[in-house]
């Protein structure tokens, strides 16, 4: 493989098609980042440990840092801004802004990412069990007490009104 | 409240003053909206990477950048030597405040010798950063390797290596305070207890590494900085004087910072370099320091060894401390706000919350071929607390009082300010006592004994740990900076201005990093005003729209900027009653402003709107006397006086329960109850608390920088370098007393540094506590398993 190998590929972006060609040594993360715009993911490792980069592909929430934009050919990815757009964690995201779950926030959309698999497996209840399930996001800021209760929050208010917030 | 209080203005019913308000920056951040350095992205920007050097310490015998700069895509190859023709001279971190203090002249690049790990060698500027990346590793050094100074305890040893042999040796300072008759107490006292302290070096990881991108227009010769800061005009200062351009024709944008926590308040060579690479290029150039050059670059804290002794009465009176600091500081002293501050401010704050008559602190600091050191979150701090509290534990335990008791017994009283300690500094407007009350009370401290001595008998040892603190916060113009020379400005400042439509702009020195700075500030404005907070917009962090201050640090920007916003607020409020008064024919006096409407006092009834006023102030001039001349628009600014720092206190507790199989510690509960005066927005409040302490935490059970003998980081990955994750925190319980500070209108100390000012000693004394009954101690952070095996002589 030379530096400057490039392959196109295709795959759906927060629901619309794209097509492009890339570095095949791209990061998926850089590649939605520079190529796309889409600056909601962040790099704070490029090492697979922060999670700041998460982004959804295929229903799973992944590292960005760790999958080459090559990988995701044929994929559907989702990153913060189409979880936003959609308004599947409109109040995930309420909670967060009431609660001040978030400071210098570039850590949120990764942490929203996951916060959002938890909420759509619907296994973690408990205070243990959603930072148990966070663990693979690093907020420096918080202290992630503040996460936990929105999260705990949302949780709550989805269980006694299910049908609100999965638009 | 303080009866020196006078603002009714703050405690009125249309008052933002005290009231949770959520931030509008936290809506974008949420949405992915966020604009960090790295998001901004002007067309043709190239990307800087740097060569940085694999040995401590090594004579670069040669460097050749030929076949690097015949690389794909690269544009500029330059190395130290290169580098330094474009700058004025080097920085040397000195500060005349610190007499006899030492440093050598550092280039932003290593010159023809580097000095630690990491340090910038060769800068590389490319079409992308991976081109830039690849094209370093054909830059050709051939290195001779030099012996390494790496152990603090040796570094002034006779037959040590000298770093730089200018200096004649490794010393970078020595500091003594003394109030005399020191060893006169120690002598007579019924009890000493004394104690060795080992302090890790470790270092900030903020989440968005330091970041910067420079753009310089050859046109109109200005440079415009889009950096990841808290101190934008400072940097303006010291990138101008660098570079040799004009203050005035440097730009510093600080847009949303994805964290500081103090790592972003200082210059680094390799931000200077890629301005001057914008320069030579006229072309946008971008830095993003990666998560790996961050571990061996950014600023690191901590590594001190303190021996410390405290000499106490057989009925629990304090007589006496005694500390002995020696810092490692690292190659060179940070320039410009130095790395000698974290030693002094151990000397300083050590048993600060206690009324002994006698003190003595000797502070060593050394340089080592390793990252300079400097300051970071609740500088010395840290240290300073954990020496003091255990020894204060220690001597309760020895005496079988209770901890709460013997603190009882110690602190100053709430009533006796303004006071000095025996370290020397002034001190006001605290609250031990209350907060004492406040946590006994919140901890359930009986009860809380009693479940541990319950489980005891079960095996589960847990332990309950107290720390006392002071905090400095907001340092005046007579303490380090100001009288030291440093280019940081002490006071800071606020304009505001009616626009015609009646929205308020709110500019302010003082900088957000997600504290909820600007909400705050806009919580103060509408309040002082009386206008609704959708009718003001703060603007901060760049040096083209802001009033000239010194940005926020050291918990600085309400108790100093706040106060500078209220000022002004005032101001333009004058101004704007002055005006109704002759539009309505009133007196000025008899008016006031209430949600954004001018009233009449008596009556409270409507008059006239804000809009009106500044639609008549900016464009209906007619309709006022040609003798009024309406500015609407006002400046204030704000600085401490006589004293060195605004002192905040508190107490933190905890709850943690040891593993004594495996040397695990299980955080179960925190608590903090602190006075930071004048509580503007409480849950900005408690987050900061929040936060705070668990970067306390990391720092005391997990973050540590650990270096080999040849001076290699061997754990300077995310993975290897363990930072706190949400599994191994615990809930946090934040509590506020409130006196207001006497030394502004609105009496707000600082708050973003208390939690970790004080976690690491109230942790220690909890694990020490669930150790006691195996007689094993701990005076070792991070407290890893390992240290509590080996306390416990398991390993």
């Amino acid at each position: 493989m030379s530096e400057d190998e490039t392959l196109q590929i295709r795959l759906t972006v927060n629901g619309e098609p794209v097509v492009r060609t890339v570095p095949v040594r791209q990061h998926l993360v850089d590649f939605l980042r520079t190529d796309l715009g889409l600056t909601g993911a962040h790099l704070g490792c490029e090492h697979g440990v922060c999670g700041a980069c998460s982004v959804r592909v295929d229903g799973a929430v992944v590292r960005g840092c760790l999958m080459l934009a090559v990988q995701a050919d044929g994929a559907e990815v989702v990153t913060i801004e189409g979880l936003s757009d959609s308004g599947e964690i409109a109040d995930l995201q309420q909670a967060f802004v009431e609660r001040n779950a978030l400071q210098c926030g570039f850590c949120t959309p990764g942490m929203l990412m996951t916060a959002a698999e938890l909420l759509r497996e619907g296994t973690a209840r408990s205070r243990e069990d959603i930072r148990t399930f966070l663990s693979g996001n690093y907020c420096r800021c918080t202290g992630y007490h503040a996460i936990v209760d929105a999260v705990e929050a949302t949780l709550r208010n989805r269980s006694s009104k299910p049908s609100e917030g999965q638009t | 409240m303080s009866e020196k209080t006078q603002l009714s203005a703050l405690s009125a019913p249309n008052s933002y003053i005290g009231r949770t308000l959520s931030r509008a920056g936290a809506k974008r951040a949420v949405a992915g909206r966020g604009r960090y350095t790295d998001d901004v992205a002007p067309q043709r920007t190239l990307h800087a990477a740097f060569l940085r050097s694999p040995h401590a310490h090594a004579r670069i015998v040669s460097i050749d950048t030929s076949e690097a700069k015949r690389r794909p895509g690269v544009a500029l190859v330059m190395t130290g030597a290169e580098l330094a023709e474009l700058c004025t001279g080097p920085w040397i971190g000195t500060l005349t405040c610190f007499p006899g203090m030492k440093s050598a002249p550092q280039y932003p690049l290593a010159l023809d010798r580097a000095c630690w790990v990491g340090e910038p060698v060769a800068i590389v500027v490319a079409r992308t950063r991976a081109e830039a990346e690849d094209a370093a590793e054909h830059i050709a050094v051939e290195w001779e390797e030099l012996p390494a100074v790496i152990d603090k305890k040796t570094a002034l040893d006779p037959g040590s290596p000298v770093i730089h042999a200018e200096l004649g040796d490794n010393l970078a300072f020595r500091k003594v305070i003394d109030t005399g008759r020191v060893d006169d107490a120690f002598a007579a006292a019924d009890l000493v207890v004394e104690a060795t302290f080992d302090f890790g070096r470790h270092t900030a990881v903020s989440l968005e590494p330091r970041s910067l991108l420079a753009h310089y227009d050859p046109g109109t010769e200005k440079l415009a900085i889009t950096t990841s800061s808290q101190c934008p005009h400072m940097l303006q200062r010291v990138f101008a004087q660098t570079l040799g351009l004009p203050d005035h024709k440097v730009q510093i944008i600080a847009p949303d910072v994805g964290g500081s926590f103090g790592l972003k308040i200082h210059t680094y060579g390799d931000e200077l370099a890629t301005c001057a690479a914008a320069i030579r290029l006229g072309r946008p150039v971008k830095f993003i320091a990666d998560r790996l050059e961050s571990f061996v670059s950014d600023i690191h804290a901590r590594e001190n060894l303190v021996k410390g002794r405290i000499a106490v009465s057989r009925t629990g009176e304090i007589e006496a401390f005694d500390i002995d600091v020696l810092a490692g500081a690292g190659a060179y002293s940070q320039y410009p706000r130095t790395s000698v501050l974290e030693a002094t401010q151990v000397l300083n704050i050590t048993g600060g919350p206690y009324r002994h008559k006698h003190h003595r602190g000797r502070a060593t600091v050394v340089y080592l071929n390793k990252p300079p050191s400097s300051q970071y979150r609740a500088v010395g701090h840290p240290i300073g607390n954990t020496v003091g509290e255990h020894l204060v534990e220690r001597a309760a335990e020895a005496l079988g009082l209770d901890p709460i008791e013997m603190r009882r017994r110690n602190v100053f009283p709430d009533d006796a300010y303004p006071a000095v300690t025996a370290s020397g500094i002034k001190i006001k407007d605290l609250s031990h006592q209350r907060c004492i009350d406040v946590l006994v009370e919140r901890m359930r401290y009986p009860e809380l004994r009693e479940e541990q001595a319950r489980l005891r008998t079960q095996g589960i040892h847990r332990g309950i740990g107290i720390a006392c603190f002071i905090k400095s916060c907001a340092p005046g113009p007579h303490g380090y900076y100001g009288m030291g020379g440093a280019p940081i400005s002490l006071q800071d400042a606020c304009v505001i201005k009616l626009e015609p439509n009646g929205g308020v702009l709110c500019a302010v020195g003082v900088t957000e990093q997600g504290q909820g700075t600007d909400t705050v500030m806009a919580q103060i404005a509408a309040t002082a005003l009386g206008v609704p907070m959708a009718s003001v917009r703060v603007i901060s962090g760049d040096t083209d729209a802001v009033p000239y201050g010194g940005g926020t640090y050291g918990s600085r920007a309400v108790a100093i900027g706040g106060e500078a916003v209220y000022q002004a607020a005032r101001d333009l409020r004058q101004e704007i009653l002055q005006l109704a008064g002759v539009l309505l024919q009133a007196e000025a006096a008899a008016l006031d402003i209430v949600d954004g409407m001018v009233v009449s006092r008596a009556g409270r009834t409507e008059r006239l709107s804000l809009a009106e006023i500044g639609r008549i102030g900016h464009f209906q001039l007619a309709e006022l006397p040609d003798s009024i001349q309406p500015i609407l628009s006002h400046t204030r600014r704000f600085r401490l006086q006589e004293d060195l720092y605004l002192f905040t206190n508190g107490i933190h507790g905890a709850y943690v329960e040891v593993d004594t199989d495996t040397g695990f510690v299980k955080l179960l509960k925190h608590w903090v109850v602190e006075d930071c005066g004048r509580v503007i927005n409480p849950q900005l409040a408690d987050e900061q608390v929040r936060g705070g302490c668990v970067q306390g935490l990391g720092g005391a059970l997990y973050e540590h920088c650990i270096y080999d003998e040849a001076g290699q980081l061997i754990n300077g990955t995310m993975a290897d370098y363990l930072v706190p994750m949400a599994s191994e925190m615990p809930d946090i319980e934040v509590a506020h007393i409130e006196t207001p500070t006497s030394v502004s209108e609105l009496g707000a100390k600082g708050v973003g540094e208390s939690g970790t000012g004080a976690a690491p000693a109230v942790v220690m004394n909890a694990v020490n506590d669930a150790l006691s009954p195996f007689k094993a101690c701990v005076t070792t952070q991070p407290i890893t398993p390992e240290v509590i095996l080996t306390a416990l002589a398991k390993i």
